[in-house]
């Protein structure tokens, strides 16, 4: 009755959910550094070596676009090794065009931000139905491949997002390829006990990824991986978007502004007296050194 | 026959899962009734038309009972986040060492706050806690108000030791007279965890149980012998409430019954808005003085973004510049409640039996919603305790036959999906991962007038 695979499920055996950013404006400003094609290569390395290092080792590639996000791969609906690639070169041409379509006429200043929260969203859909597969089934973890700058507009459903997979225990890995780091990454990283890496030199791509992330979770625990660099753990506020690390916080329902309001929003609440509030953290602060 | 195979299965390999949210299906049951649930496995069967024997759709029926949890959670939208500031007053009177809790209750107390204190700050962030206790007719003040679980709980384990009389009204006092400082859009709570059976008061306590309900201080009391006139008649009149515990399990249960928020009144509290820093972890291996302990730590802490001050520690105040601290994913925890999205519509029975209609696999997770036969084999077996959904689903809950599965759709990028994505979505992740797939349609975090 025991199906024969399950006695092979050990604790090694992984599914890796692959997010790739594939924002055109991104890839643009950083084609002289790290073409789209040359990237593409060095993920294409990986991923057969991951489906390599184990045969029931399972790969899902998603797409996180401008203005979509759709799954391009799925290593356990595919045969041959050769297929596989080509499968995926057409899936992933097939979407960047569709995205491309989708897109409006409107000017964008700078690389503009991909749909980060759509793909985590999807990845963490996808593993659920991993876990209701049954009780023997490969060790999920989501690795994002990411260049666009953070979303502001995006911060509660990322954060929605890591929530959830902090809760199913799956951890959030992150390679940043763009100039800055990625707020929402070191944060997704950070609570969900991921890795979060950004390589110095992008032409050593795959090198990192085979020695940071082609690793499973059971073995993690024997490698000295990257440190964080410290964690950006600033929010965005509710009215403008704006990523600010200090703000003004409604009392009832924590919505964050960056300027002071007379009305909150998102819950209505009418404030009092903006002085108090000023008057009273001073207050407080005073009493504070006798506590010890 | 496969529940005992899977059952042993499942032990084997999630061995580190205990932690889980959802392992607590099975706490309820004894193992003895556990046994006797499993017997009864033809409950799970039903004949079809033509006579033969095929499991229950309890899917569909986990999905609609389901779907009745959402529609009461949303229509009963309590404000949550509000911001507390209350004291826990535990009576250490010689009543407190009596040996009817085991070990005694002093030490049974004192487990319990911990417990409480741990998931008080779980569930309300910006919320501070004090702790008082009472001990040979007077009361003192163990811990300030404030947010760090830690050091009350050191405070707390430190001073077990229990002796001479109770005085409520002494400690009702001292409390009324440190709530009175804290900032009028705090809600001021008192929790009294009271083991005597009499008060030894200096004075009137009816005038000092007039003086909280004036200040708003709102007093809940938990008894551990026997109910006394005097707790019943301040929880009444201050709004609070009162309960006598039974045994441990029950006074668990009575103590947590404080961590969720008390429905928003609107008397209680003026909402405000509170200046807030977001402060940014140090990287791992830097060596800083902390403004807090005022020692060279190496590694980890936050640093204060208005004076740039080191801190051990989050939520707490700064040292230096007095700003409130945070950590921006404790408050992101509940925006899920603000920004609820929007429950997925069934589709008609005349729509999704004509597979034209239906993409073939479910946006989220891509399981086929055309025919669920050829996924039995895969889905029918029990699932991981990792699994999102609260309410676990039982073995048989698969629709074995060769029709189109049940499925919904959103009504806001009218993609489709399976139930199980529906409710994980809903229960769980809190996103459309329809709406946050599509740049046009984006409703999350939008500012809703
Ligand atoms: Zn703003
Ligand atoms: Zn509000
Ligand atoms: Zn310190
Ligand atoms: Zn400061
Ligand atoms: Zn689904
Ligand atoms: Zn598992
Ligand atoms: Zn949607």
């Amino acid at each position: 009755m025991t199906p024969v695979s399950s006695k092979l499920y050990t604790d090694d055996v992984s599914l890796l959910m692959v997010l790739i950013d594939t924002n055109p404006f991104f890839w643009n400003s950083v084609k002289s550094t790290l073409a789209f094609s040359t990237f593409l290569s060095n993920v294409l390395a990986f991923l057969n070596s991951i489906l390599l290092l184990n045969q029931l080792n399972q790969v899902v590639v998603i797409a996180t676009g401008y203005n979509s996000c759709d799954y391009i791969f799925d290593s356990s609906d595919s045969q041959s090794q050769t297929q596989r690639v080509e499968q995926m070169l057409q899936k992933l041409e097939e979407f960047v065009d569709k995205d491309e379509s989708l897109g409006r006429e409107d000017s964008v200043d700078g690389p503009g931000f991909s749909l980060l929260s759509g793909s985590l969203s999807m990845a963490l859909c996808y593993i659920q139905r991993v876990f209701r597969s049954g009780p023997l089934h490969p060790q999920p973890r989501i690795l994002c491949l990411h260049g666009s700058p953070d979303g502001p507009g995006q911060y509660v459903a990322v954060m929605n997002s890591i929530f959830s997979a902090q809760r199913s225990m799956v951890p959030i890995d992150s390679c940043v390829l763009g100039a800055q780091h990625s707020a929402f990454l070191q944060q997704a990283s950070y609570i969900t006990g991921g890795v979060y890496l950004k390589p110095q030199l992008l032409d050593g791509l795959f090198q990192y990824l085979a020695t940071v992330f082609a690793t499973d979770l059971h073995s993690r625990a024997f490698l000295q991986l990257p440190k964080p660099a410290g964690v950006d753990f600033r929010a965005s506020c509710f009215c403008h978007k704006n990523t600010i690390d200090m703000g003004y916080i409604c009392s009832v329902c924590l919505s964050i502004f960056c300027k002071h309001q007379k009305k909150c929003s998102t819950c209505g609440s009418v404030f009092g007296q903006a002085q108090t509030q000023d008057s009273s953290t001073p207050d407080r602060k005073r009493k504070t050194p006798l506590d010890a | 026959m496969f529940d005992k195979e899977t059952k042993d299965g499942k032990k084997q390999f999630n061995r580190g899962d205990e932690e889980d949210d959802d392992g607590e299906d099975d706490k309820g049951l004894d193992a003895w009734e556990r046994a006797y649930a499993d017997e009864r496995s033809w409950e799970s069967l039903q004949e079809d038309e033509s006579g033969l024997l095929r499991p229950i759709d309890n899917k569909t029926l986990y999905h609609a009972q389901y779907r009745r949890r959402l529609r009461t959670a949303s229509a009963a939208r309590i404000q949550k986040g509000l911001i507390r500031f209350l004291y826990i007053v535990i009576d250490l009177s010689r009543a407190a060492g009596e040996l009817d809790y085991k070990p005694s209750r002093m030490v049974v107390v004192a487990r319990q706050v911990e417990a409480f204190i741990r998931e008080f700050f779980d569930q309300n962030p910006l919320s501070q806690v004090g702790l008082v206790t009472l001990k040979n007719g007077v009361a003192n003040c163990l811990t300030d108000l404030g947010g760090s679980p830690e050091s009350h709980i050191k405070a707390l384990m430190g001073k077990l030791e229990s002796s001479g009389d109770a005085s409520l009204q002494n400690g009702l006092d001292l409390v009324h007279s440190l709530l009175n400082q804290i900032p009028t859009y705090g809600h001021r709570e008192v929790l009294i965890l009271y083991s005597a059976l009499s008060t030894c008061d200096p004075g009137d306590i009816t005038e000092t149980i007039q003086k909280c309900k004036t200040s708003k201080i709102r007093c809940s009391v938990i008894g551990l012998s026997a109910e006394l006139y005097i707790c019943k008649y301040l929880c009444q009149e201050t709004g609070g409430s009162y309960h006598v515990a039974v045994d441990e399990p029950h006074l668990k249960e009575l103590v947590l019954e404080h961590a969720p928020p008390p429905p928003a009144i609107a008397e209680f509290a003026i909402a405000n808005l509170i200046k807030m820093g977001f402060p940014q972890r140090a990287a791992e291996g830097v060596i800083s003085i902390c403004s807090c302990h005022k020692e060279a730590k190496v590694g980890g802490g936050y640093t204060c973004p208005r004076c740039k001050a080191r801190i051990c520690e989050l939520p707490t105040e700064c040292q230096i510049c007095g700003l409130t601290l945070v950590s921006s994913p404790h408050l992101a925890r509940s925006y899920h409640h603000l920004f609820p999205i929007t429950p997925f519509d069934d589709v008609p029975a005349s729509v999704s039996n004509d597979p034209r209609n239906l993409p073939k696999t479910c946006f989220g997770c891509q399981q086929s919603l055309l025919n669920p036969a050829s996924q039995a084999k895969l889905t029918a077996r029990p699932k991981c305790s990792k699994i999102q959904n609260v309410h676990s689903w039982p073995v048989s809950c698969y629709t074995i036959g060769n029709m189109p599965g049940p499925c919904v759709c959103c009504p806001k990028c009218k993609q489709y999906f399976c139930l199980d994505c529906d409710i994980y979505i809903h229960e769980s992740l809190h996103n459309c991962p329809g709406c946050e797939s599509f740049r046009h349609s984006r409703p999350v975090g939008a500012v809703e007038g």
